[in-house]
This record gives structure tokens, sequence and C-alpha cells, in this order.
């Protein structure tokens, strides 16, 4: 009689279900999953090293590139984790821009994770109206800097430049246009048959299991554990913002599902509040060692010139030192290490990323369902493997 | 913050759909899409129709001339050091009055990405990224721009055949 054996299948690279270049090697007994094997590395850049050749201002296009789905988010963990170490506060307009563009990238996330999540499971309808409203965030995104998925637009001691009139109307505009839209999704899913069966009791994680696997962002929140760093260690005035965390119950596919969708109205709350609230003011640091001096005072002053060619050529000042700072990334908790060594260059800089920490998960939510749920469940774990190989 | 921590949470799972439901949600997702089927189409027709983009876009780049029609630009070298994609490279040429020029200014297009800090660091406001965004060429080496594409970038907005 022959013994029973396993089935070893190979998913992904190339699997467009996998949210960029996941490989899974997965164990099967008949259709049910008994070992999960990620294996990460094929979109692997050596951003933490590269950083280590440049200077503190060239390495913020390098962050919008991890989680490229919310490139903004990316960009304020790393300016603010370089403003720890420099210890400098941020004008509070800036801040305000900060978090609205925050949060519209967090938006922008949710809307790829959703679009993509439902495609996979072959709820076709739903990506087209997602990418419908992504697209007003990325004219908001062009508006303001230029530039329309990776704006680069946050320097070390607050934005690039001031808003433009535009840009508040642009914002207004999504903040009206959204709730709509979120109804619409619901329309298409909350309810539906199909995305029920196939979502719910599905990947279910305990929240003990969540912790301690190290999850966190919404994927956490799924499971009841009320943890946002918004709330838990406000930075950037989120302090001075009225919103919710949206926790689950469960901890299953469909939970993590009603949770983000929750987060899009919530971020929404913020956005508005900012818009109406933004206070007046400068947009970057007044301290001659961080922020780039305006291009008419460089032509009048020669020591504004001096200033300019020494930021701009070494970046901005930090001393020697290490600092870790955390903020919430749209997948979880984004953090940054950054060690200094008095010059013009980062030492090291590790990245905390949520997409790493939720892949080494993935075989706990994985085992003992069946293939079709790995799709659903990778989906529900919303990762980027811009971030996880980095 | 731990004491207000009830305020602040919201239980989502009360919005849990009720089971029993079968094909009225169905129903209503595609009466929602088919809708939306007769709505005017959000999708442009590149490259007969074109958007307008924002001011700031960043494009490709611009040498800036002054009145006389000369460079702006003094090969001091800011862009190029500040460049992440280190995709600028400049040899300077001085007269013997010493006035400074750019003697070759090379921008690879293919490496630049289109970050703006070398607008951002010019002193002179010499160097600008238009709103240009649609260059096709042959060879890699058509994208390596000289001072005289750099120059008049606008020459390159395709206007259809
Ligand atoms: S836009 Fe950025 S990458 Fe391109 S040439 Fe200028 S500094 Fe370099
Ligand atoms: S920074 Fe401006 S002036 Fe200096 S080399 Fe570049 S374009 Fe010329």
């Amino acid at each position: 009689m022959a013994e029973a054996k396993t089935m070893t299948l190979n998913m992904g690279p190339h699997h467009p279900a996998t949210h960029g270049v996941l490989r899974l090697v997965l164990e099967l007994d008949g259709e049910t999953i008994v070992k999960v094997t990620p294996h990460i590395g094929q979109l692997h850049r050596g951003i933490e090293k590269i950083a280590e050749s440049m200077n503190y201002q060239q390495i913020i296009p390098l962050t919008d590139r991890l989680d490229y789905t919310a490139a903004s988010l990316n960009n304020l963990g790393y300016c603010m984790t370089v403003e720890k170490l420099l210890g400098i506060d941020v004008p509070r307009r800036a801040q305000y821009v900060r978090v609205i563009m925050g949060e519209l990238a967090r938006i922008m996330g949710h809307h790829l994770w959703l679009g993509s999540h439902a495609l996979d499971m072959g709820a076709m309808t739903v990506v087209f109206y997602t990418f419908r409203d992504r697209e007003m965030i990325m004219n908001v995104n062009e508006e303001l800097s230029g530039y329309r998925l990776t704006p680069s637009f946050l320097r070390v001691g607050g934005i690039a430049r001031d808003i433009t009139p535009d840009f508040v109307k642009y914002v207004r505009e999504f903040v009206k246009w959204l709730p709509k839209a979120l109804d619409g999704y619901h329309t298409l899913l909350t309810d539906n048959i199909i995305w029920r069966k196939r979502t719910m009791g599905v990947g279910t994680v305990s929240a003990r299991d969540a912790v301690n696997y190290g999850m966190t962002g919404p994927s956490l929140r799924g499971s009841g554990v009320a943890y946002d760093v918004r709330k838990a260690l406000p930075y950037s005035s989120y302090d001075d913002f009225d919103f919710q965390v949206p926790v689950g119950e469960n901890g299953d596919v469909y939970d993590r599902y009603l949770v983000r969708m929750e987060e899009f109205k919530q971020s929404i709350r913020i956005i508005d509040q900012a818009i109406e609230n933004l206070p007046d003011g400068p947009v970057k640091v007044d301290n001659p060692l961080v922020s780039n001096p305006e291009t008419d005072e460089v032509m009048q002053d020669i020591s504004a010139l001096i200033r300019r060619f020494k930021i701009q050529c070494e970046g901005p000042a930090v001393p020697e030192g290490e600092v870790y700072h955390s903020i919430e990334g749209s997948k979880g908790e984004l953090g940054f290490y950054l060690v200094g060594d008095g010059t013009s260059k980062p030492y090291r800089m590790k990245i905390r990323s949520p997409c790493f920490i939720l892949t080494s998960a993935l075989p706990k939510l994985l085992v003992g369902h069946m293939i079709a749920d790995v799709i659903s469940i990778i989906g529900s774990i919303d990762i980027v493997l811009g971030e996880i190989d980095r | 913050m731990i004491e207000n921590k009830k305020e602040y949470i919201k239980n989502v799972s009360g919005c849990r759909a009720e089971t029993g439901k079968f094909i009225v949600p169905l129903l209503k997702g595609m009466v929602y899409t088919l809708k939306n089927f007769f709505s005017k189409p959000i999708t442009i027709q590149y490259p007969s129709e074109r958007r307008e983009v924002s001011q700031r876009w960043r494009g490709l780049h611009k040498l800036k001339t002054d009145d006389r029609g000369e460079l702006k630009c003094v090969a001091c070298g800011l862009c190029a050091c500040i460049c992440p994609a280190r995709a600028i490279s400049i040899t300077p040429y001085e007269e013997e009055g010493g006035t400074r020029y750019p003697k070759e200014f090379i921008v690879n297009e293919i490496r630049c990405i289109f970050c703006g800090f070398c607008e951002e660091a010019c002193p002179r406001d010499a160097i600008e990224l238009t709103k240009v965004y649609d260059y096709v060429d042959y060879n890699r080496q058509d994208f390596d721009f000289d001072i005289a594409k750099l120059k008049n970038p606008e020459q390159f907005v395709f206007k259809g055949k």
C-alpha cells in the first residue's frame, strides 16, 4: 500500500495574485496546505545599502520606492526620523500638509489593496471604481508636487514648497466624493454572497498570535487589538484630530476587510479637519543648518548662497547618534532606524517594514486552508513586495 | 492615552453582513454596475487627447536662457551634486573675464528619476523641469540630452501625425 504523500507546489514569483514577486512553496495534502515557505528577495534593490552612500536629502526619493502604493507615508517616516536625530520641530502648517498627504497616501494604498484583493478573488468590477477614485488622489499629488505616484515632496524640516489654492480645491472635492464612492464599494462587496463565503472564517488569527507574530496595522486590528501608532504615540499633530481606530473581532479576512473600509472613512475625517483648520505660517523649519534658502534670497545674499551650497552638497547637518522612529504606515507600523556618524551620510539605515513581518506570519495564516484561500489571505494582509525586499 | 482608550475604538464587527441574503445583494451590485455603465467615461484617448498637467509637473529638463539668449547656468555643479541618480554631468568653461559657462551639460534622461532636486538646488534658477513628458527615441545615446536639446525641450511634444 502506498503511503500518503504530500505534493509540493511552487506558487509565484510570477503569479499575478501574489502582489508582486512573492514566491510561496506550498506543501499540499490533497488541496489542503500543510506547510508554507515564503521566499522573498526577487525585488531586492539594496535600498538600505544605497542609503549609506547618499546624503540625507538624496535618500528621500529612495524611500518613495519602498511601499510605492503609499509613497508619502514613507517620506514622512524617514523625514521624521532624521528630524528626531536633529532634534527639530516642524512648523505646524507643514505638519498639517504632511498629515493630509499621508492620509491621502493611506487611502491610495487602500484603494489599490481593495481593487487588487477583489480582482484576485474574481470580483473584477471593483478595481475600476477604486482606480477611478485613486486617480483623484494622484491629481492632488500632481498639483502639489508635480509627480503622481512618488511625490518626494517632504523634506527634512518641512515640505518642499507651499501649497497652491488648487490643492485645497482638489482635496475638498475628494473629501466630498469618497463617501459616495465608498457606498458603491460596499454595495459591490460587503453583502455579496460570494465575497462572504470566500472571506468569512478564512485566515483566522487570534489576537494573541497576531501580537506574537509582530503583526501591525489593519491586519492586527482585524483581530481586535486597538494598536495604532497615531493614537499610541501621536506624531505630526495627530492628537489635534478627532478620529477613531476601527477594530474587528474575529480576525478573519472579512474583518480585516471591514477594518480597512472603515479606515477610509476615518482618513477622510482627518483630511477634512486638517484642510479646514490649516494653520498659516512657514512650511520649512527656520534653521540655517537644515533648510534650503529660497532662490530669491540666494541671489541677493552671499551667506545664503554659501548655505545653499553647503546644504545641497552635504545635506542637513546631522549629528552623531542613533535614533528610531515609527509611524503608522498604510500596512502597519513603519519604522526607520538611523545611525548618524556626524558626516553627511548615514552610517546605517534600517527599515522596519510592516509587510516583511506580515509575510513571516503567512505560514501561520495559511496552514490548514485550501489552496484557493491562499489568494484571499495574501490579499487580506496587504503586502507590497517593494517594502519586503527593499 | 490609555484612560480614554474606549472612546476612540470603533468596533466594526457589527457591520458584518447578515447571513441568509443571497440574491438581493448580487442584484444590487449589478444595478450599481449598470448605472455606471451609462455614465461618461473617465478615460481619455491618449495621445490624440491629452490632459493638462499641473504647473509643477516634473518633466524633461530645460536650461533657461536670459534675455540675450545666453544660458543662465554658471556650471557651478550643484545640480550634479544633489542628483540622487547621478544623471547630470557638466564640463565647465571659463572665459577670459572670469565668466563661467557649461561647455558641456548632459542630462541622462533614462537615469533621471525626475525628483526635481536639481531645480531646487540651482542658485541661478537656470534649470527647470518642464511639462513635457513624452519623449521617445530609438537609441540610448539619444536620451543623453546635450545643451541643444536641453535648451528647447518643447520641441519634443508629440503633436500627432
Ligand atoms: S530631476 Fe532629480 S534625478 Fe533628474 S537630473 Fe534632476 S536631480 Fe537628477
Ligand atoms: S545648479 Fe544651476 S547654475 Fe549650477 S550647474 Fe546646475 S544648472 Fe548650472
